[in-house]
């Protein structure tokens, strides 16, 4: 593989991986924060996606005030989901968790199909990051993807910054722990949870968001994703976001390399499934597993 | 209450009613009948892991489609294939991958071990599905069933009411050998180690040996659901070992209610119905159109309803009306 | 022994009294919730509107209709197919979208001797090894698009590349193009897969870019179809090597493609702009009545409705003379919004594929690019 290719290939897995991460980064909160199992997920991302079909028409050229809005209603959305519905799942145990959240998928699919349809739809890039550079002779990369890759990174600083710098962040990790020590020092649980789970789902919804302008929106898009995510949150270490990050981008090297290696590329759908295997084989607990939870 | 000496009774009396079924339904109530009593194998062998052992598998499903692909794949072209040797191999084919895939994974624990087992489940649903092994991602088929030859007479799988009485005591003699199982030394020391493991290898117990050996079992069991579902369908397709498959048989043995072997195919039972049920315009009318809808609230209820599963379903009632 | 001859002589009188009396049952078997959701809305909304212009009758009698959703599944498939044939009886069974249901449904309605016509599913082995004498397909085999794709590119190049999903419905498709263009003296250097259903293309299209070829081809439908155009475009590949691909590329994806679809020629047995009078009329009536565009898929719909009423009309309205039905469907030439097709000996149609170009939100008919086109099927001994 030439040189420049190569390069190609590596931008193309870090990519990826960014975009996997944004997504993955909720459910790492959700999972190792508040301990909940949910298979809905990807439903959020799917939501975050349609609503960017949805919005886009009135915000034309204000992407950004576009995602913002998508960002606070989802995150609305999850604040009113996990007071009504998920705070009930917390004394039940994992499975029990399983399936309703695997129920709650069917329901969220249906009531897309009720209100916007099943036909494919594409969002449009906003004008100023249309347009593509050119990546040396060998061809171009679309502006937009740099756009991704760069709020991405800005999430996960944004993201670092809460959970290590802030009071909040403080409780979350207090709350990851221990629980019950926390309670007991004062930490409104309850209202922790509620925060931490709508920061879950507007992270999913953003990512969503974020994706529907390359990826378009359709039917069952987040049954796809949902494993990848599970996988990249395992491999990186329940509950610990630089654990999904650094996993984020192995899986988006497993998966890129995976394609274009010559005798493996039959196998290219094993690959991030053996890279799991081999982790946890080795490290039982994933990558950087947050201890005492 | 039932105690001890007669909670055989409704078991056989269930296995009798299950006999006795083909004589008042259609033979579309018999399809249906049989899928659901594969499924009852099928998630029997899941609740040993899940129920028994407190081992959550979510790749189970590759079990059950190595079962139902070896039957297929070893079939001969233009003649029925012998059940003795083609259901003892897709068993044992079924085991062996489960020997590997159990060594490996009884590594880790909790949800990483969930994850582990969901990693070789794809693995092996790959396999199928990219690769040659599988013979095309659309599935392959059986031209003709097997055949159980006793001595002069012979059970032809093709003729529905045969399967149909093969599956039924497949079902009876799987519930009846965990029964014995969950009885067994083997079987408590399963329980002891799904209540506490560390305190099992503190008195001396190798943990290891002992819940390897149920995940094979269950893999074998699984295998020979595979089976039971390449006879009734004459088919094999890659989507019988993906998560999807996985996740249902886990639904399934969690809508029943785990830590009991009725739990399993009362589960395997109301998943199949509600889903019939819902999806039937005959029934339900236009709803049918929405069936994720109603089944998806069903089963919200449910689980929010009855914590325990539906086997825990008189009680609750007991104590609505008490 | 007498009351059972009475109670089999009983059942065969209302057997034949239902075959030439009272509704019709057709059972559709269809995708209605999940990827394929709007093919399978698409397939019984053309089914349902050649019904309707005929008064709601066919051969005089009402059509009941029977529906159960196949969410895809082919592990399910069997069974599904027997609802419709045990429990709802069906007389005729219409299905489906995805190939690996289709087989199954082929299967058991071969069992059952069932007359089954499938509006959408190109599995080459349906009208191949597993045909038979009440097995139609109103639609295409995958293998037809691709070799008329092949026979066209290689009129302008000399080499290319394929890409697609590695499943059976791509590897017909690849297998149908590689022929054509090879007949027409090209090469195909190399054949690009990923697993279904991933849809990260950026590793493969730089692959594609750091081999050069000519041209690629692809197929793609769906969501998938989407995304890889618009990535296509994005890479800067749509300017220096041309991309073409089998029709379902740019059918129904148009709007959510937007200018990266633009100028993309396709192939496939269908146009929306084809300026024939079945056409105009079929596009207005689909609109009045379903406020929608008509695509491919309402057409095939369309033309199985078309289809069941030829054999229906030469049984006159007796569904027990299957043999008079299958001749006269053999023998008949569809009048199809598509131009008029017939069937090849193993009942898949022979059809004119079409070179397309995307211009606007429409795929405009540019040419015709093999005229008369049938499935080899190979395998098919009937």
């Amino acid at each position: 593989m030439p040189l420049e290719v190569f390069l190609v290939q590596c931008l193309n897995a870090v990519q990826y991986g960014l975009l996997l991460f944004l997504l993955a980064s909720g459910l790492t909160l959700i999972f190792g924060i508040m301990g909940v199992i949910n298979l809905a997920h990807g439903s959020f991302y799917m939501l975050g996606a349609y609503m960017a079909f949805v919005l886009a028409p009135h915000f034309g050229q204000n992407f950004l005030v576009m995602l913002l809005a998508g960002v606070l209603i989802a995150a609305a959305f999850g604040f009113v989901l996990e007071w009504a519905f998920f705070s009930y799942l917390y004394q039940r145990e994992h499975l029990q968790q399983v399936l309703m959240t695997w129920a709650l998928i069917l329901v969220f699919e249906e009531l897309r199909s009720l209100s916007v349809g099943n036909d494919v739809h594409g969002v449009k890039v906003p004008d100023w990051l249309a347009g593509s550079v050119p990546l040396g002779t060998l061809m171009t990369y679309p502006v937009y993807r740099l756009f991704a890759s760069a709020a991405c990174i800005a999430v996960a600083i944004g993201l670092y910054v809460v959970v290590n710098r802030t009071r909040l962040g403080m409780m979350i990790r207090a709350g990851a722990s221990n629980r019950d020590m926390a309670r007991g020092l004062g930490v409104d649980i309850r209202r922790l949870y509620r925060i931490v789970f709508a920061g879950g789902v507007a992270l999913a919804a953003l990512a969503g968001m974020i994706a529907a302008p390359l990826s378009s929106v359709y039917p069952n898009m987040g049954s796809g994703v949902l494993i990848i995510c599970f996988v990249v949150v395992v491999i990186g270490g329940i509950g610990s976001i630089t654990g999904a990050l650094l996993a984020s981008l192995l899986v988006g090297f497993v998966d890129t390399f995976g394609k274009v290696l010559p005798v493996f590329s039959q196998y290219a759908g094993v690959g991030v499934y053996l890279l799991m295997a081999v982790i946890l084989i080795l490290r039982p607990e994933g990558l950087l597993a947050r201890r005492g939870t | 209450m039932a105690n001890a000496k007669t909670a055989w009774l409704v078991p056989v009396a269930g296995a009798v009613a299950l006999g006795l079924l083909p004589l008042v339904v259609t033979t579309y109530g018999q399809d249906l009948v049989m899928r659901i009593m594969v499924f009852a194998v099928f998630a029997l062998s899941l609740e040993l892991l899940v129920g028994t052992t407190g081992l959550v598998s979510l790749g189970h499903a590759a079990f059950f489609g190595i079962g139902a692909y070896i039957t297929v794949l070893l079939s001969p072209a233009s003649e029925a294939g012998s059940v003795w040797l083609l259901l003892p191999l897709a068993m044992l084919a079924a085991a062996a991958y489960a020997l590997v895939v159990g060594a490996l994974s009884l590594r880790t624990k909790g949800i990483y071990f969930i994850m582990v087992t969901l990693a070789f489940g794809q693995m092996a649903y790959f396999v199928f599905h990219d690769t040659p092994v599988g013979r095309g991602t659309d599935g392959i088929f059986l031209n003709l069933r097997p055949v159980l030859e006793l001595g002069s007479a012979a059970l032809d799988l093709g003729d529905r009411m045969h399967r149909y009485y093969l599956t039924l005591a497949a079902l009876a003699a799987t519930y009846a050998l965990l029964a014995l199982v969950l009885r067994s030394r083997f079987g408590r020391a399963l329980a002891g180690i799904k209540v506490n493991e560390q305190r099992m290898r503190a008195a001396g117990f190798p943990t290891y040996p002992y819940k390897l050996a149920a995940f094979v079992l269950a893999g074998a069991l699984a295998g020979l659901a595979g089976f039971l579902l390449a006879a009734k369908d004459a088919a094999a397709n890659p989507e019988l070992l993906s998560w999807h498959e996985s996740g249902v048989v886990l639904l399934m043995i969690i809508l029943g209610g785990l830590g009991h072997l009725r739990g399993a195919v009362i589960g395997a039972a109301a998943f199949t119905l509600l889903r019939e049920l819902y999806g039937t315009y005959s029934i339900v009318g236009p709803l049918a159109d929405h069936w994720q809808l109603t089944l998806g609230f069903t089963v919200i209820a449910f689980v929010a309803l009855l914590p325990q599963g539906l086997i825990g379903l008189p009680a609750r009632l007991r104590t609505a009306r008490g | 022994m007498k009351p059972k001859l009475i109670a089999i002589a009983a059942l065969a009188l209302t057997a034949s009294a239902h075959a030439q009396q009272g509704p019709i049952k057709v059972g559709l078997m269809l995708p209605y919730t999940g990827t394929f959701a709007a093919l399978g809305v698409a397939i019984e909304n053309g089914f349902r509107l050649y019904v309707q212009e005929q008064g709601g009758k066919l051969a005089g009698r009402e059509i009941q209709y029977f529906k159960v959703d196949d969410e895809s599944d082919p592990s399910k498939a069997t069974d599904n197919t027997n609802k419709l044939i045990r429990r709802d009886q069906v007389d005729v069974l219409v299905g489906t979208v995805h190939s690996g249901v289709a087989l199954a449904m082929t299967r058991v309605a071969k069992e059952n001797n069932t007359l089954l016509l499938i509006p959408n599913a190109g599995a080459v082995d349906i009208t191949g090894p597993m045909c038979g004498p009440n097995i139609f397909r109103t639609s295409f085999s995958n293998w037809q698009p691709g070799y008329a794709m092949g026979v066209v590119a290689a009129k302008k190049h000399k080499n290319a590349m394929t890409i697609t999903w590695n499943y059976a419905a791509g590897a017909e498709s690849v297998r149908g193009f590689t022929e054509g263009f090879t007949k027409g003296g090209g090469t195909v250097t190399r054949n690009l897969n990923l697993p279904f259903p991933n849809v990260e293309f950026q590793a493969l299209l730089t692959e594609i870019a750091a081999q050069k070829p000519e041209a690629v081809y692809t197929f793609f439908a769906g969501g998938g179809a989407v995304k890889f155009v618009k990535d296509y475009e994005a890479a800067g590949l749509k300017k220096t090597i041309p991309l073409y691909g089998a029709g379902f590329l740019t059918d129904g994806t148009l709007e959510a493609q937007g200018a990266a679809a633009q100028g993309l020629e396709t192939t496939l047995h269908y146009a929306d702009s084809l300026d024939l009078p079945k056409n105009n009329a079929f596009r207005k009536n689909y609109a009045i009545a379903y406020k929608l565009n008509p695509d491919v898929y309402a057409v095939q719909g369309y033309d199985t409705a078309q289809l069941l009423a030829v054999g229906l009309a030469a049984a006159k309205g007796d569904l027990g003379k299957r043999d008079a039905m299958v001749k006269a469907m053999e023998k008949a030439t569809i009048d199809s919004p598509r131009g008029k097709f017939t069937l090849s000996a193993a009942h898949n149609p022979v059809q004119d594929m079409y070179l397309r170009e995307v211009k606007g939100a429409n795929n405009e008919m540019k040419s015709v690019a093999v005229k008369a086109l049938a499935d080899p099927a190979t395998g098919c001994k009937m």
